[in-house]
Parts: C-alpha cells; structure tokens; sequence
C-alpha cells in the first residue's frame, strides 16, 4: 500500500510516531502562506517531538524556508495553527512576535552581531539572568561548541566553522523549546561542511535540544536527520526517518530529488514483471498486487540497481548514450531499445566508449518501489 | 577610501608592474604646481596675519565681540547638528525600514532640500515671515505684529531644514547596508524591535550617523548666505562685515578667519576619525524590504515627512511665485531692474570657471589615480583645501592679495575665476579620479605594446576613456559656480551683476518680489547639480 497511488496519499496528514508515545513540542496544522498572488506555502502539516531533528529537505522555492519563518514567527501565515511548546503561536488572526515564542533560529548568513564580542553575542538573548548567571551560561556554552577561549574575539576575525559554533551557542544559550536551522551549512566550504555536519548534531544531541533545519542537500539532510520532511510546491510530500524515505520514495519527486532516478516501465503479469531488460520474477517489485495485473507501472531504478555489460550488436538492451566519470566511478547512461534512458555505476577501471552496445542486468538486493504509470 | 582599492588591484595584473613608468615628470610638475596655487590663499592668509601686532591680535581675539562671536558659532552648529540628527535619523528609519505609505517618494522628497541654496531658503523665510515680509502684510491690518525671524532660532531653523538631509542621507546609507537578519536574530533571542534598534541597529548606524552630523557642522560653520540674511553673528557674517571695513576690521577679520579654520580642522579631523573606524558588517547586505510594520500607525507616520516637506519645499517655492506672480507695476519701482544680461553673466562665468577647473583637475586627477608615491597623495590632498575653506575666507584671501601683491587683477574676473577653482577644483578633481582608475591598464599596456608613446597612448586611450569624467565634472563645477554666494558677492568686478549678486543686493534692499524669479531659477539649477551626485551614489531610492 505504501507505494499504490503514492501522490494522491501525500495529502494526508503524515504519520506520527504512537510507539514511544513521545511528547511533541511543535505541530503546524493546515499551514498556509501566500504572498500577494504567490502561494508560497500550502496546507503543511507537521509534529516534531522533543529531542528529535527533523529536516525540510526540497528544491529552492518549494516553501521550506518559508515554513522556517513561519515557526520562528518572523512571517505570519495566512491560514492554519502554528503550536510552540503546547501554547499556540499563530491561528484564529492572532501571531505571537517572535520575541514572545521560545524559539531559537541559526541563520543562514548566521547573522552575529559586529560590534559586540562573541561572549555578548551569546549573552544577547540572556535578559532575565543576573551578571554572574549570565557568565556562567556563556562559558557553559562556549564550552559545548568548543569556543572557550574565544570569549572576546569579534565575530569578524573567526573563521566560517567558527562563526556558526557561535551562532549555534548563541540561539542555544536562551534554551529554546525549539531550534530551528536555516541552511545552516551552506554558507561553508564543501570540505568544513561534512565535518560541521557532525559537530553539529553532537552539540544539539548534547543540549538535547528539538531542532527543525532547512537544507536543498540531500546527503545533509539523510546524514544528520533523526526523520526528514521532503517538500515540494509548498508541501510535505513524505516525511519519515532517512533510510525510509530514500528506499521507498513514496512520489516519483521524492525518488527523483533523494539521488539519481529512473524510471523502467514495467508491466505486470501473474508471476512476473516484463521490462526492456527483460523478465523478473514479480517479487522484485516491493507490494505490488493482483489489482495491477495486466497494467504497466514505472520501477525505481537507481544506477547502482543496474549493470551495463558490453556485448554484440545484436543481443544488446540498448547503447551507452552518456558516461560521467566521479574519480572512483563512472556513471553510464544507457538508452534501451523503447526509448527509455536508465543509469548504471561501475567502478572506475571498467571504461565503455559511448555508443559501445550493452545488456543491462538488473543487479538490486532489494525490492524496487514503483508508481503507477502517467 | 575604497575607490583605491581597485586601482591597486588592477596596478597589480596590469603589464608593466613598475608603476613610475607612467606618470612622467612633467604631469608630476604640473600637479604639484596647481596643488601650491590652490594653497596660496592659506599662505597670503597667515602671511597677512603676520602683519598684525600680536599684542593688538591678543586683545582683539579675546575681546568680548570675538568671543561673543566663537559663542555664537559653537552654538549655532551644536543647535543645528542636533537638530538635524532628530530630524533625519527617524526619516531614515522610517523610509527605510517601516512599511511607510508611499516611501520611495518619501524618500526623494526629504532629500530634495540639499538642492535648495540655504540662502535662498532663508531669503524665502524672511520674506514670508520677516517684518516686511508676507505674514506681516497680512496680519498688520489687525494689529498683529510677527514674532521676529531673525537672530539664532530662524538661522537655526532655516539651517537645519536645509542642512538635515546630509544625515539622512548617511543615515540611510547605513541603514541600507544593515544585515536584516541581524534584526531577525535579535528578535529570535527575545528582543522586540525598540530593543533590538537599541542594542543592534544603532551602535551600527552611528558612525553613519556621525558622519553626516560632522557634514551638517562643516557646511554651518563655513555657511555666509543663512546667517547674514537672518542676521545672527556668527564668523562669515562677521568676517564678511569686517572685510567691508578698513583699518582694524580687516585685522580683525584675518584673525577670525584664521579662528574658524582652526574650528573648521577640528571638524575635520573628527570627521576622519569617524570615516575609518566602521565597523563593516560580513554579511550579504539585505534588501530594502521594509522590515517593520507600523499597522495602523502608518498613515499618522507619514505626517512627518509630509510637514517637513512642506516647510522645506512646499513653502519656498510657494512663496517665490507668489511673489512672482504679484511682481506688477508695484513691486517694479526703484533702481534694481533685473536684466536677461545678470543670468548671461551668472552662465558666461560659471562656464569659464568649469573649463579652467576641469583643465587643472586633470593633471593632479591623472597623477593621483596612476600612481602611489605619497608626493601623489599629497597634491591631491592639497587640492581638497576648497572644502575645507570657507567661502568668506578664501574671498578675504584673495582680497588680500589681489590689494597687496597684484592691483591689476583686484575685483577682476581672473581673481574670481581663480577662487571659483580654488573652491570646486574637489569636485573635479574626484569624479576625473574615478574616471582615471575605471581605465583598465591593459588598455595602456596594450597601446604601448602596438608601438604608440606614453603621450600618444594618453590621447589615444586615456583621454577618450576619461572625457565622461571629466565632463560630468565640468556639469557639476558649472552648476555649483552658478549659485556660489560668498566668493562671488567679495570678488566681482565692479558692475559685474550675477544672478545672484542680483538677488543679495535686492534681498538688502528688500525688494523680495525682484528675487523670486532668479531665486527660482538657482533652485532648478542647483536640483540639476543633484543628478551628477545621484549618478555618482549609485540609484538605490
């Protein structure tokens, strides 16, 4: 049921965990946000519980960081409930400023402020303590993000790893119920990115803090995230922990945007499945029932589920059309004799000239998501 | 600061590393000759001060008019800067960053009074609310009599309404360059937006803030026209008083002048102070997306604007034609006709004065773009001195040395022309800089490569590449000349009547009606000087 008519199931509400019976900190119910004409986001709902990160993953545009600013408050939505902490923040025409919400935010740009110390940026948000209590959370803080001795340093002469450490301390310190992350590594360069990744989740695992973060990344959002929220055109399309989201996609977006997705149409028989590649027993395609005999369905087919293998004219699948070489691996576009263009990996010492005819072997270990053909 | 910036980068990939190799002596020479004479009237100033017994200087300088007079200044730049920073920085933040009905045209309004001669605004204050002003035309039938309009509150009134934009403008400066999501974040950490202007956006503002306020007190304390009108004692008015005098008056003007450039340095050096200590934010630098929402409080916001406008703008210029239109037969009488001929004078020496200064800018504009001996710096710094001088300062120079030292140039059009050069040489001087540094140095390395020399290359390549610099300068020195009011009223030729020597002698004799056409003419003038400086800023209305 999980796959069959998968983009319809995206409206509904997405699941929420009953096992643990966890407390949910945050919940955005029937959220809508229109600019003017634009409808930026429509009709998100969503339960993040305490101490889990959830990230928004989706392309540019598709409302994530909008959905951000709506939680933190610094955009009122036009339509649906917004509830921080158990108390409600924004519905029924009434917005809470930000001001008033327990919400911390890590800002893109991180957003320090220049002309104070990195100890007075972190003790900005700390207003109702007294000096020394201010102090003593400052240092406990610097601490948890590895800054100790950089109390009186302005925020201009620290590196981009180290100015995000401080941002983090800073929407920390005030221990929000909820913290949320505007691609917060974007702003790095790739190599400080992966290692931020992880000191990133150490620290919000050790203030074990609810944290909602927004990234286009992918391999961010599946290497950092306890569950990922997929969005896209102002929607959640599927939410869910990391691994199940990226093997068994429940729209052909969510397969497309989580890695390199082809599609191989398949058509149903009783005990097994006819593609291009040839016959497969019809167990490989995960859950697929009687309903669909007889009807042709698209498999999910991800380069490393296939293997191109030269061979003569005659008994060949298909050509290669296109290869991309990663440095350990090349990645082969294969064309099949109906058209359809797959992608196949292969190590690096296994080099085809394009145009070389091959067969394509469906190689996967596991059974492939599918969706009903358009 | 940062317009060298790129000169330097492109001196660095450029052919030829060496960079001497460019700049040939003669342009060297010919520099350091325009920058000594534009410095000459400081040296005829202190040379002339040298004359004077110092016993009679000590006496004179502390005598209880000289202090009454520093008293007087002191107070009139402290009213009028303060003033101006209640006044510009709420309409910086308010077009800035609220959501203002209709902001953009705000924006221009509030900026507009800088194209206004603050003696022009004065001329029209006094002659609506003055003793034979409009007001009391219409009140004395009644028996009302006006409160006066003279003395420090109208100087500082009229000063202030046209003065206020350089802090607005800075302000907004500072305002736009502002990280918005610094603000975001302030309030994530529980500030709301009066606290987070407090704690974040103004310690970030100020120096912008500062800037303008120090622009505000230069231009007060070197501003003739104003104080004159509304008759309060400050420095020009006094020097300029004194200077018309003999014996001890022109003593005693020497010695304050060389008090007010001494206040004048003072200024300067803050202001330096304050140039090179911002504190740059690293952030993208938001959009001009009003962050703030005023709610329903938006439309009584927009009165502030609104009256000041009207009394910057709205009532001048009313005021000027109305007398215009009621100029009939009985505002025609006396002896002061205007002539098509005193606008024709105004245009024929403004146009002289642009051409020298643009012929002299460029030497010094060239050599200080080209290269970075500190000799460069120097004579580029020198020919800055028309900025910090005061108008009646450097006429009393110049008087000074036209009656000493060469008779057959005093009260010619040279000597005027001279002082014109003196005065906006600055102007030229840095629009044809950031012209020389905008010519990419290959263009040369290429030119001598393909066989042309270091003089060809410079006709060539240079100079074409340049000439809209140089012309933007010119349309600026020329505009600016046309409503200079201090060195023209001490410098003009006998019966050499200018636009505005015709408006400073009617206005004297208060003959308001006579004024209003050229006065209305110098404010359309001086709005087309805007737009060279506009284009300079950059647009980001």
């Amino acid at each position: 049921m999980r796959n069959a008519g998968s983009e319809e199931a995206t409206r509904s509400p997405p699941r929420t965990d009953d096992d643990t019976g966890a407390e949910t900190v945050l919940e955005l119910s029937g959220v809508r946000k229109a600019y003017r004409s634009e409808t930026a986001v429509s009709g998100v709902d969503l339960a993040v519980e305490r101490g889990e990160l959830l990230t928004l993953l989706g392309p540019s545009g598709c409302g994530k960081t909008t959905t951000l600013r709506l939680i933190a408050g610094l955009d009122a939505p036009t339509e649906g409930t917004v509830t921080v902490g158990g108390e409600t923040v924004a519905g029924d025409g009434a917005v809470t400023p930000p001001e008033e919400r327990d919400v911390g935010m890590v800002f893109q740009e991180f957003a320090l402020f220049p002309h104070l110390t990195v100890a007075e940026n972190v003790a900005f948000g700390l207003d109702d303590l007294d000096d020394a209590a201010t102090d003593a959370r400052v240092d406990e803080l610097l601490d948890l993000v590895g800054l100790a001795a950089y109390g009186d340093r302005a925020p201009g002469d620290l590196s981009g790893g180290q100015r995000q450490r401080v941002a983090l301390a800073r929407s920390l310190a005030p221990e929000p119920d909820v913290l949320l992350l505007d691609e917060p590594f974007s702003n790095l360069d790739v190599r400080l990115r992966v290692e931020m990744r992880e000191e990133v989740k150490r620290i919000l695992d050790e203030a074990g803090v609810t944290a909602v973060s927004v990234t286009h990344d992918q391999e961010e959002a599946l290497s950092i995230s306890d569950r990922v929220a997929v969005m896209h055109d102002g929607r959640i399309e599927q939410v869910g922990a990391p691994g199940d989201v990226f093997e068994h996609p429940e729209s052909r977006f969510v397969a497309s945007f989580l890695g390199q997705a082809d599609f191989l149409p398949a058509r149903v028989g009783e005990s097994a499945v006819e593609t291009p590649l040839g016959s497969y027993a019809r167990a490989r395609l995960k859950g697929v029932t009687d309903d669909y005999r007889g009807a042709t369905v698209d498999a999910l087919v991800r380069p490393d589920d296939l293997r191109a293998t030269p061979t003569a004219d005659a008994d060949a699948d298909g050509r290669v059309v296109g290869r991309r070489y990663a440095g350990p691996s090349f990645v082969y576009r294969v064309e099949l004799a109906d058209g359809t263009v797959v992608s196949c990996l292969h190590n690096h010492t296994e080099e085809f000239a394009v145009g070389t005819p091959v067969t394509v072997e469906l190689v996967a270990d596991h059974p492939l998501a599918w969706y009903p053909d358009r | 600061m940062s317009a060298e910036e790129p000169g330097r980068v492109r001196a660095a990939v450029g052919l030829g590393g060496d960079d001497g190799d460019e700049v040939g002596p003669g342009v060297a020479a010919l520099a350091g000759a325009v920058a000594a004479a534009v410095l000459s009237p400081l040296a005829w100033l202190l040379l002339r001060a040298t004359e004077i017994d110092p016993a009679a200087a000590l006496s004179l300088v502390t005598s209880p008019t000289a202090t009454e007079v520093l008293a007087n200044s002191l107070l009139l730049v402290g009213v009028v800067t303060s003033a101006s920073v209640l006044l510009g920085v709420p309409l910086a933040v308010l077009t800035v960053q609220t959501d203002l009905p209709f902001r953009r045209l705000w924006t221009v309004l509030v900026a507009l009074p800088l194209v206004v001669p603050s003696y022009i605004g004065a001329f029209a204050y006094v002659s609506a609310f003055g003793p034979n002003g409009e007001l009391a035309d219409l009140l004395g039938p009644f028996g009302v009599s006006v409160p006066t309009v003279y003395g420090l509150p109208g100087t500082a009134l009229v000063l202030t309404l046209f003065v206020y934009p350089y802090v607005f403008l800075t302000t907004r400066a500072s305002l736009l360059s502002f990280d918005d999501s610094q603000l975001e974040a302030a309030r994530t950490l529980n500030d709301g937006y009066l606290a987070a202007f407090r704690r974040v956006i103004l310690p970030q503002i100020t120096s912008g803030v500062t800037a303008g306020a120090l622009l505000v007190a230069l231009y007060v304390l070197s501003d003739f026209g104003t104080p004159a009108i509304m008759r309060f004692d400050v420095f020009t008015r006094v020097i300029y008083v004194e200077l018309n005098s003999f014996g001890v008056g022109r003593a005693n003007a020497t010695l304050l002048s060389l008090e007010l450039l001494a206040v004048t340095a003072v200024v300067l050096a803050l202001e330096s102070r304050v140039g090179g200590d911002e504190t740059a934010g690293y952030g993208t630098p938001a959009s001009a997306t009003p962050v703030v929402s005023l709610g329903r409080y938006r439309w009584v916001a927009a009165a502030l604007p609104a009256l000041v406008t009207l009394f910057t703008l709205a009532l001048p210029v009313g005021v000027l034609a109305m007398w215009l239109v009621r100029s009939g037969p009985g505002y025609a009488g006396g002896g002061l006709a205007f002539r098509p001929a005193f606008a024709a004078n105004s245009v024929y020496v403004a146009a002289v004065a642009a051409g020298a200064t643009v012929v002299l800018a460029l030497p010094v504009a060239y050599y200080a773009g080209r290269s970075d001996s500190w000799f460069a710096r120097a004579t580029e710094r020198a020919t800055y001195l028309g900025y910090a001088m005061p108008g009646v300062v450097l006429g009393l120079a110049l008087v000074f040395f036209g009656i000493r030292y060469a008779p057959a140039l005093y009260q010619t059009l040279p000597l005027l022309v001279f002082a014109y050069v003196v005065r906006f040489l600055p102007q030229a001087v840095g629009s044809t800089r950031s012209s020389v540094l905008g010519v990419d140095r290959q263009l040369l390395g290429a030119a001598r490569v393909l066989g042309a020399s270091r003089r060809r290359t410079f006709r060539r390549v240079t100079l074409p590449l340049v000439a809209p610099g140089l012309l933007a300068g010119a349309a600026l020195v020329f505009l600016t000349t046309m409503k200079e009011l201090d060195t023209t009223l001490i410098l003009h030729p006998t019966g050499f009547t200018t636009l505005v020597t015709y408006i400073w002698r009617v206005q004297e004799a208060g003959y308001y009606g006579r004024a209003a056409l050229p006065a209305l003419v110098l404010v359309v003038v001086s709005g087309l000087s805007m737009i060279p400086l506009l284009r300079q800023g950059g647009d980001d209305a």
